[in-house]
């Protein structure tokens, strides 16, 4: 997993409640028996006019010109900004997939769905919540400039602003430690393999059928 | 020794070890596998070299791809002729004969949504940690197991390691106080939860579910509110244990049997919250007041009873949740004031892990009987959740009804659902599903989706739109 420590990009205002993960990719790409190439198809129904299908030629497909991610001024953003219940319904890890492989870094909302948050921090994409007012600031800004950029400092947990503002945002010590230092966490479990052992010993004797 | 809840009571007895910070290694007990979520995680054990810590805790089904009729079924994945669906099963098939994992085929009687199958073979068991790379993986939870869905990186984790590294959930109990009325079922209860405390209302909880009109439930019931908890939120629903739940395992492959069972029929009486066990929120419902439910929008709180009219944006005074509604209305092509059991429908879709099961399917029978699908319907299918279930729908007849009615009565699978195989629906036609989301495009690019019950989906197939089963079931 790529280390996230210090990130200064481009932002992307989303203004919708309730993104769910069928809006971050659609299921037809969901065949895939790989973990990347799905950027192009990021939001698929929402960026093309005509639903899309595995393997075709995506930049060759006509584009909802109004939609956030094909409007000039937002190209090459990293940073998501997003509204409340962000990444709800579906668990497939596909649309953390979709953001990460377009180019996303970061994503900023009020609030996330518990399984795409759980999902970002396995893939370096950190979903960092801030309140709804400060959001709402964002959003407002964002409106009023050409180029809105934020640069995120995992270490420090702060969100600083073009005009040096800073806003404070909360994460897990375990999954700041995973995040900084790119950590897969597979390894890390497997440093506590006794302990597992140890566990599975005492439940087959209260438990049997558990391990049948 | 403090009180504890349920959902307490099945952490604390998974805790392999808890960091200071909170965050604790939490054992597995049963891991669901099916083809889209899994091959990424295979892959990532083979080009790390590492193993299944314990392969005899994994079940795998191929559901989400299959395709559901006659003609694409009884051959393998030969009949599947989206070939990148067929290299995704296919890959299935191989990951498990390569880490010796037990499968169900596709031809298999017992192959299935993986959601119905696992209780049906008495895999899903009171007391267990149950995992699958699905999110309605709460379903289990109907049997006081702790169930939740996980991403491809977690299916990953727990193949390798057994565990899952997890923060505990807070306690949320929903309590749906006495009986509801004839006609309203499993399904308009979690609805009318839903619609209670939206779609983000269990964010960060475990709900566990209780109450006399749970308890009534049958255990195929409390599987259809448990499935649904995640679309309020909660990763996890629970119910206690109770007779109902043992009687339904009994007997079943996976179930143990023996001195065994009566073991594990003993320890399973804990399985229920104790009596002061705090809650961090509770949550109560009148079951008598909850009427057969429609969702009208893009998410699942956008729900009402039969009896209501599509509501106003203009009436909402929170700007996002009004342009929320605005959004909704256009692309579900309602009109604010219209009352629901005016709208016509194009399809209807009967299965899902929410609602194929045998009673879902009797439910719809039953309004099927003797009737014929309305002329403005150009495809009501019934979808069974497993082999197993088709063939004890068809040992009643129910295909028949189905048949002569002019349903379609299809192979089990996901099928209509989410859309991956053939079944889906075209760009602005109307669908009454008993499935579990009405996201925009869920069921086909610009298909418009209104959940219900088995019983009103049936309903709106013969009417042509939605209608009240309770007053079908006064003129009968």
């Amino acid at each position: 997993m790529e280390k996230f420590t210090v990130h200064k990009g481009i932002v992307v205002p989303l203004d919708r409640a309730n993104v769910d993960t069928d809006a971050i990719i659609p299921k037809q790409y969901l065949k895939s028996v790989k973990k990347s190439g799905f950027g192009p198809t990021l939001f698929d129904d929402w960026r093309y006019k005509v639903a899309g299908e595995p393997g075709m030629d995506h930049s060759k497909r006509e584009l909802h010109k109004d939609f956030v991610l094909n409007q000039a001024r937002y190209q090459g953003g990293s940073i998501l900004l997003a509204r409340e219940n962000f990444g709800c319904g579906s668990s497939r890890e596909h649309a953390v997939w979709a953001l990460t492989d377009y180019g996303f870094r970061t994503i900023i909302a009020p609030s996330y769905a518990d399984i795409f948050f759980n999902n970002s921090f396995k893939n370096g994409l950190l979903p960092i919540v801030l309140s709804e007012q400060i959001v709402d600031a964002i959003f407002s800004e964002i409106a009023s400039t050409d180029t809105y950029e934020l640069t995120i400092d995992l270490e420090k947990q702060e969100v600083i602003t073009p005009t040096g503002e800073v806003f404070s945002f909360e994460i897990d010590a375990f999954r700041k430690h995973c995040m900084l230092n790119g950590l897969d966490d597979i390894g890390l479990t497997l440093q506590y393999a006794d302990d597992i052992r140890a566990y599975e010993e005492k439940r087959k004797q209260e438990a049997p059928w558990l391990f049948a | 020794m403090a009180a504890k809840t349920l959902y307490d009571k099945l952490w604390d007895a998974h805790v392999v070890r808890e960091e200071e910070d909170g965050t604790a290694l939490l054992y597995i007990d049963r891991h669901l596998v099916h083809e889209v979520t899994s091959p990424q995680a295979f892959e990532g054990l083979r080009l790390a070299g590492r193993s299944l810590w314990r392969a005899n805790s994994i079940l795998a089904v191929p559901d989400h791809n299959v395709p559901t009729t006659k003609q694409h079924r009884g051959n393998g994945t030969a009949g599947i002729d989206d070939p990148v669906a067929k290299v995704q099963v296919e890959t299935l098939n191989k990951n498990c004969e390569d880490f010796n994992v037990k499968e169900f085929l596709m031809d298999d009687i017992r192959q299935g949504i993986v959601h119905v199958i696992g209780p049906e073979q008495g895999a899903t068991l009171p007391g267990m940690t149950v995992v699958c790379g699905d999110s309605h993986t709460s379903t289990h939870g109907a049997f006081g197991a702790l169930a939740h869905g996980i991403g491809t990186s977690e299916v990953e984790h727990v193949m390798a390691t057994q565990c899952l590294i997890q923060s505990k959930m807070k306690n949320m109990l929903i309590s749906v106080d006495g009986k509801v009325q004839a006609g309203v079922t499993a399904k308009d209860i979690v609805l009318a939860i839903i619609g209670e405390i939206g779609t983000a209302g269990g964010t960060g909880y475990a709900i566990e579910f209780a109450g006399e009109a749970i308890r009534d439930l049958s255990i195929e019931g409390r599987m259809t509110v448990c499935n649904m908890a995640i679309e309020a939120g909660a990763r996890a629903g629970m119910i206690a244990v109770d007779q109902t739940t043992i009687d339904y395992i009994k007997g079943r492959p996976f179930a143990p049997t023996g001195e065994t069972w009566d073991k594990a029929v003993e320890a399973w009486q804990d399985l229920v919250s104790d009596d002061d066990a705090e809650f961090d929120l509770v949550v109560r419902l009148d079951a008598a007041k909850i009427e057969p439910q429609v969702t009208w929008g893009t998410s699942p709180e956008m729900v009402l009873p039969i009896s209501a009219t599509i509501p106003n944006p203009a009436d909402e005074t929170d700007a996002v949740k009004s342009n929320g509604i605005q959004a909704a209305l256009e692309y579900m092509g309602l009109k604010a004031g219209e009352a629901i059991d005016n709208i016509n429908v194009d399809k209807v879709f009967i299965g899902s892990c929410t609602n194929s099961r045998i009673e879902d399917i009797r439910e719809a029978a039953k309004i099927a009987q003797g009737n014929k699908v309305a002329k403005n319907i150009k495809l009501a299918m019934v979808v069974p959740g497993s082999g197993l279930v088709k063939h004890q729908a068809e040992e009643e007849g129910l295909d028949k009804i189905f048949i002569d009615a002019g349903f379609e009565w299809r192979e089990p699978g996901c099928s209509m659902c989410l859309a991956m195989n053939a079944d889906r629906l075209e760009p602005g036609e109307r669908c009454a599903s008993t499935s579990n989301r009405n996201f925009e495009g869920r069921q086909g690019q610009g298909g418009r989706t209104h959940l219900v019950s088995p019983a009103m989906a049936a309903a709106a197939a013969i009417h042509g739109h939605f209608i009240d089963i309770r007053t079908l079931a006064k003129e009968a």
